[in-house]
């Protein structure tokens, strides 16, 4: 097993990487460029990095013209206020005229952890994915951020990508034939009794507690949505008809992320069981992360006993 | 131009916006009006842009941040040669694409989309820094309104638009006095915008936004202004050019009906006929 690392960290070392590249990258960032990981570029090309102050919503306009001048600008600041205070000039600033932006949310979920709940972004992936054309990205792992910057720097277009603050481990890399793109969920293990449907940090969970729900006589698939929108429908439609029932697991708000994003499609295409799993409704608190995530269930246990709740209501 | 050129522009623009917005039945009226003069000595003396390549890399730039004021914005594109004038007549239609407020996807000549208020100097500032980066000699313009400034947001762009001595921007308000509610002074007072701009790190000029000599000596003391950002104060009267408009906080987003109309048409039409006589 490899060293613990934080996607943040990763997407941090990738912007120093392409940075030579890709002359036209600049990199916005609303004074946390220590937590946000854009130090590292900005003290490697100080001319190509803005520090916009904190003011999201200039940064974000700010982006904009820049994009609309052919330079690929990447903006950043915490999941809270780049999807969540910014989010009206993202909707009209970037993606209405279909600018070519990249909204960077770090320190989304509950792993912020003793900030507590104005920091814990749980609706940064509902904001985005319900604005039209905007590419949402929540990346699992280094390796898989890795991948997720290359594809994005080369995407034409609108874009949210969130990042993490805790270390997690990496799974990816592991996994034999795992190839990163946009729009496809990575089968991170085959199952026939179950699909759970996971993204972000859940995914490493959901790898655990399928081995959880194995030990049980449980075979359960795991799919790693590191992409929100769009949506891998074909995955989905494969899973509903092998294995007849859906677990979504999410560090986010279980209203409008990937759970409702599955069970909408589903619903309308091949309805089987869907539970949802992640924050119920309700806002995070401090703590730290790993207690946090804890005492809202988002555990490997937590994710095997929903696992059979879903099981239950298969027919 | 000669001024009596640029007067004649404006009124036959301020003729078109009127057309629009009766044939739409909707549409922002008051603050057209009084822009008008801005935008015509804007496109047709001062901006270099080239109507066969509307997306010219070298090109100026003008952001309408008061993004409401299509019919001002619009007619002048049409005037200076991006469209055909009769695409006017799709103004706010499910027939086309000439959208209620700026859309720099399917309208000629548009260089930002805007329309919620407070954004556009943001995007004018990401403009202005790229053409820093690139060395390139384009400036950029955004019309603001005196309503439109009480967002915070156009603050936080002023701070970084001096931050990055942003020479290569004017920032321009058409300080009318008058927003939806009523005057400026009472729903929300943001004066004294000159002292405001000034503590912000911007050059700050005071023009007269009906005469075209003030406006061109204004633009012209903003290009030699080198190392921070300058704003046109640009003082006009809401409703400019309808006697029954002017002044009047009623006629912001409201259509005229027939008989006020053609009323506001024959004074309209009575100033172009005077200018095209001249």
């Amino acid at each position: 097993m490899s060293e613990k690392k934080a996607t943040r960290a990763v997407y941090g070392e990738m912007l120093v990487e392409l940075a030579e590249k890709y002359p036209e990258l600049i990199v916005l960032d609303a004074d946390l460029s220590s937590a946000t990981m854009t130090k590292g570029f900005a003290k490697a090309y100080p001319e190509r990095f803005l520090d916009m102050g904190i003011a999201e919503a200039n940064m974000i306009g700010v982006a904009a013209g820049l994009a609309a001048c052919g330079k690929k600008p990447f903006a950043n600041s915490f999941a809270m206020f780049t999807a969540g205070r910014a989010y009206e000039q993202i909707r009209n600033s970037v993606a209405y005229p279909g600018l070519n932006v990249k909204c960077i949310g770090s320190h989304g979920g509950l792993s912020v952890g003793e900030d507590g709940a104005t920091h814990q972004c749980l609706e940064d992936l509902a904001l985005m994915s319900a604005i039209p054309g905007m590419l949402v990205l929540n990346p699992c792992d280094g390796n898989e951020m890795r991948q997720a910057v290359l594809a994005l720097i080369e995407y034409e277009g609108p874009a949210y990508m969130r990042l993490g603050r805790m270390a997690v481990e990496n799974v990816t890399d592991s996994v034999e034939g795992y190839k990163f793109e946009i729009g496809k969920a990575a089968k991170l293990r085959e199952g026939s009794d179950l699909t759970i449907c996971a993204t972000g940090l859940m995914v490493q969970r959901a790898l655990s507690a399928a081995g959880l729900l194995e030990a049980q006589g449980i075979s359960a698939r795991v799919l790693d949505f590191h992409t929100i929108k769009p949506l891998d429908g074909e995955a989905l439609l494969a899973a509903a008809r092998e294995t007849g029932c859906i677990l979504t697991t999410e560090e986010h708000s279980i209203n409008g992320g990937l759970g409702s994003a599955v069970a909408a499609f589903l619903g309308e295409n091949c309805p089987v069981p869907v539970v949802r799993h992640g924050v119920n409704d309700e806002f995070g608190r401090s703590g730290k992360a790993e207690l946090v995530l804890a005492a809202y269930g988002l555990t490997d246990e937590g994710i095997a006993m929903r696992a059979k709740d879903a099981l239950k209501l298969k027919a | 131009m000669t001024t009596r050129q640029l007067e004649l522009i404006a009124a036959r623009g301020r003729r078109l916006g009127m057309e629009m917005v009766f044939r739409a039945a909707s549409g922002h009226i008051g603050g057209s009006l009084s822009a008008m003069d801005i935008l015509t000595e804007l496109y047709f003396e001062e901006l270099r842009v080239d109507t066969a390549a509307p997306r010219a890399a070298g090109r100026d730039r003008f952001i309408m941040s008061k993004g409401h004021c299509t019919p001002a914005l619009y007619s002048i594109l049409a005037l200076r040669g991006f469209f055909p004038e009769e695409q006017l007549a799709l103004f706010r239609s499910i027939e086309g694409h000439m959208s209620g407020h700026p859309d720099m996807v399917n309208v000629p000549g548009v260089d930002m989309s805007t329309g919620s208020l407070g954004q556009g100097l943001s995007a004018a500032v990401g403009m202005a820094i790229a053409g820093k980066f690139d060395g390139a000699d384009y400036r950029v313009y955004a019309l603001m309104g005196d309503g439109e400034i009480e967002e915070g947001q156009i603050w936080e762009a002023a701070m970084s638009a001096a931050k990055y001595k942003l020479d290569n921007l004017c920032g321009i308000v058409d300080v009318n006095g008058l927003q939806i509610d009523g005057k400026t002074a009472d729903v929300m007072p943001s004066e004294p915008l000159d002292k405001k701009f000034e503590a912000f790190g911007w050059k700050v000029i005071k023009a007269d936004g009906h005469d075209f000599e003030s406006l061109r000596a204004a633009l012209a003391e903003a290009k030699a202004e080198k190392g921070r950002p300058s704003v046109i104060l640009a003082k006009t009267v809401k409703g400019k050019g309808v006697s029954f408009m002017e002044n009047d906080a009623g006629w912001h987003g409201k259509a005229p009906n027939a008989e006020q109309y053609e009323q506001a048409m024959a004074e309209l039409n009575a100033a172009v006929a005077k200018l095209e006589v001249e």
